[in-house]
């Protein structure tokens, strides 16, 4: 039940449902069959939007994509559930010029679910509202991704190198970072 | 005899660095502490001493050339995180496995489990200041690394697993050795019972030491025994069930007192699990093929985003692989347990004295090369 209640809760987030709410129920459909064909034609990145996936297939079942300024509502609609923070990670998307970050959500009961949100950035100033007050455990996952990323957390109370030296000034998990 | 060297003044606090090399961190992590007297007032965790970009190698690297690396992650409980990672590759490229490999990976990852759980056993009793039991554990956990070696090859680092299957059949020799090997571990529990659990030391050391508050778990996505000490009933076997768990009646033992006690009760009763599911294992072994008839010569997961957990020794092991349907991943994120395990060390140390945080760290299963990857 909570779980419905989640998704609604993010779905209401997002300004247009009408051509959103449509959308996700005829993707997951054609998921199974013609998940090759649509991931051809469309290159460009998707819209912003709640979609949902085989857990069987993809591991998760919610996958939400948003502009960092909701990030912090969908987190406290998150938050309120009772979900716990699985990791927080990046991933570089060099050709479009963009950079994601992606959190990921699961719950302890027997309810299994898992919820990812995703929000992008413009390569060239990376930049995210830290989540690391609402989620105590955000604070060493958002250093780590800002050591390799180098991805700017707004906000966060002590962003200095986690795991790479204190003096490095380099982020090799971008794509066009030459060790 | 003359003055003290140091004169701190009533009310002063000074920084204490307990590490990088230190025995009661088991490994190369440091811990920034400031300290009114013995009391810890803030503590700060510093990484990334043995960091080797493991997600970056794995970027870099086709998917088999990988296969290595995983088991470098955490040298006690190696099979698990391999585990994780063949599952992760499957689901995304879509490889069927054989029945006889899945209950064989199965039964590996439980001894190795075991094998785990005990070093930890004799390290925390050594960090308590009991040396004997440590003897008793690396004894029985040799019996375990024996019966891996011969069939993996390795002792510590295992690269056992592959896409689809297993590297080698098991034999009769192992079925022997561990059918003999699960009434000695019951005899050695109930030794390490009588031994250790009951001790008045022990238990004065434990309890009621080091409280993690279930809401606090939550918000550093604490896993594994860390969780279930705390009243969580959380373990990916059970929650998100993956290869042939489903299949194997254990139970997720839980304890409701939140201190260093129940995290220590948890492991060892999650031991006479293990050997549950592997006496199970080994009854219903079926035969056939160790590796699928039909599997792709080249490993190119379809393009998307997958996401695999498993339970290890530690916690849930996370992988997010992000496909670009090539040979190489395009993005590989290792989700450790202990990470987020021992992020909550900072918060929950202040206020104690040092010896109660080293007793609570030692609770914690710390294997750093597991966090820093």
């Amino acid at each position: 039940m909570t779980n419905e209640n989640v998704k609604q809760a993010l779905q209401d987030l997002f300004p247009a449902p009408e051509p959103i709410a449509e959308e996700p129920v005829v993707e997951a459909a054609d998921k199974n069959g013609e998940e090759k064909k649509t991931a051809k034609k469309k290159e460009e990145p998707r819209e912003n939007g709640l979609v949902e996936r085989d857990h069987a297939k993809h591991g998760y079942d919610i996958d939400v994509q948003l502009d960092p300024g909701e990030l912090l509502a969908a987190v406290m609609i998150i938050d309120k559930a009772g979900f716990f923070l699985e990791s927080i990670t990046g991933v570089d998307w060099i050709k479009e010029d963009q950079l994601e970050v992606v959190y990921d959500f699961s719950r302890y009961d027997f309810d299994t679910y898992r919820i990812v949100i995703r929000t992008r950035t413009p390569r060239s100033k990376p930049k995210v509202p830290t989540i690391s007050k609402i989620y105590s455990g955000a604070n060493w996952h958002e250093r780590e991704t800002h050591d390799f990323f180098g991805i700017k957390f707004d906000g966060h109370p002590h962003l200095i190198p986690l795991l790479l030296p204190e003096d490095a000034d380099f982020h090799p998990l971008l794509k066009d970072f030459k060790p | 005899m003359s003055g003290p060297v140091i004169d701190i003044q009533p009310g002063e606090t000074f920084t204490l660095n307990v590490g990088p090399q230190h025995p009661a961190t088991h490994g190369v992590l440091r811990v920034k502490m400031e300290m009114d007297g013995e009391y810890i007032i803030k503590a700060e965790t510093v990484l990334g001493y043995i960091h080797r970009m493991h997600e970056l190698m794995g970027e870099n690297r086709a998917y088999p050339q990988v296969l290595p690396n995983l088991s470098r992650l955490d040298y006690l409980g190696a099979m698990g995180y391999t585990h994780g990672h063949v599952l992760a590759i499957e689901r995304a490229a879509g490889i069927e496995v054989p029945e006889r490999a899945e209950y064989i990976r199965a039964i590996m990852v439980e001894l190795n489990r075991v094998a785990s759980h005990l070093f930890w056993f004799g390290a925390f009793v050594m960090d308590l200041g009991g040396f004997t039991p440590l003897m008793y554990a690396i004894q029985d956990r040799e019996h375990i690394l024996d019966m891996l070696e011969a069939v993996t090859g390795s002792r510590l680092t295992y690269c056992y697993f592959r896409f689809g299957g297993l590297y080698n059949d098991v034999d009769d020799d192992f079925v022997d050795a561990a059918r003999a090997f699960i009434p000695r571990m019951r005899k050695s529990l109930k030794k390490y019972a009588a031994l250790v659990t009951g001790n008045i030391i022990f238990r004065k050391r434990l309890e009621d030491i080091g409280p993690l508050s279930a809401e606090m778990c939550r918000k550093y996505g604490a896993t594994g025994p860390v969780a279930r000490g705390s009243g969580i009933d959380f373990d990916v076997r059970k929650n998100e069930p993956y290869s042939v768990y489903p299949e194997f009646d254990f139970d997720v033992p839980v304890y409701h007192q939140c201190d260093s006690m129940a995290r220590y009760k948890v492991r060892m009763d999650e031991m006479e699990q293990s050997l549950r599911i592997i006496e199970q294992g080994l009854d219903k072994l079926p035969d056939g093929p160790i590796m699928p008839k039909k599997k792709p010569k080249l490993i190119k997961p379809p393009k998307g985003d997958y996401y695999q957990a498993v339970e290890t020794a530690r916690g849930s092991f996370g992988i997010r692989l992000v496909s670009d349907g090539t040979k190489n991943a395009y993005r590989f994120k290792l989700r450790s347990p202990t990470y987020s395990n021992m992020h909550l060390f900072d918060e929950a140390c202040e206020g104690m004295m040092i010896m109660d945080a080293l007793a609570m760290m030692g609770s914690l299963d710390l294997v750093i090369p597991e966090i820093d990857r």
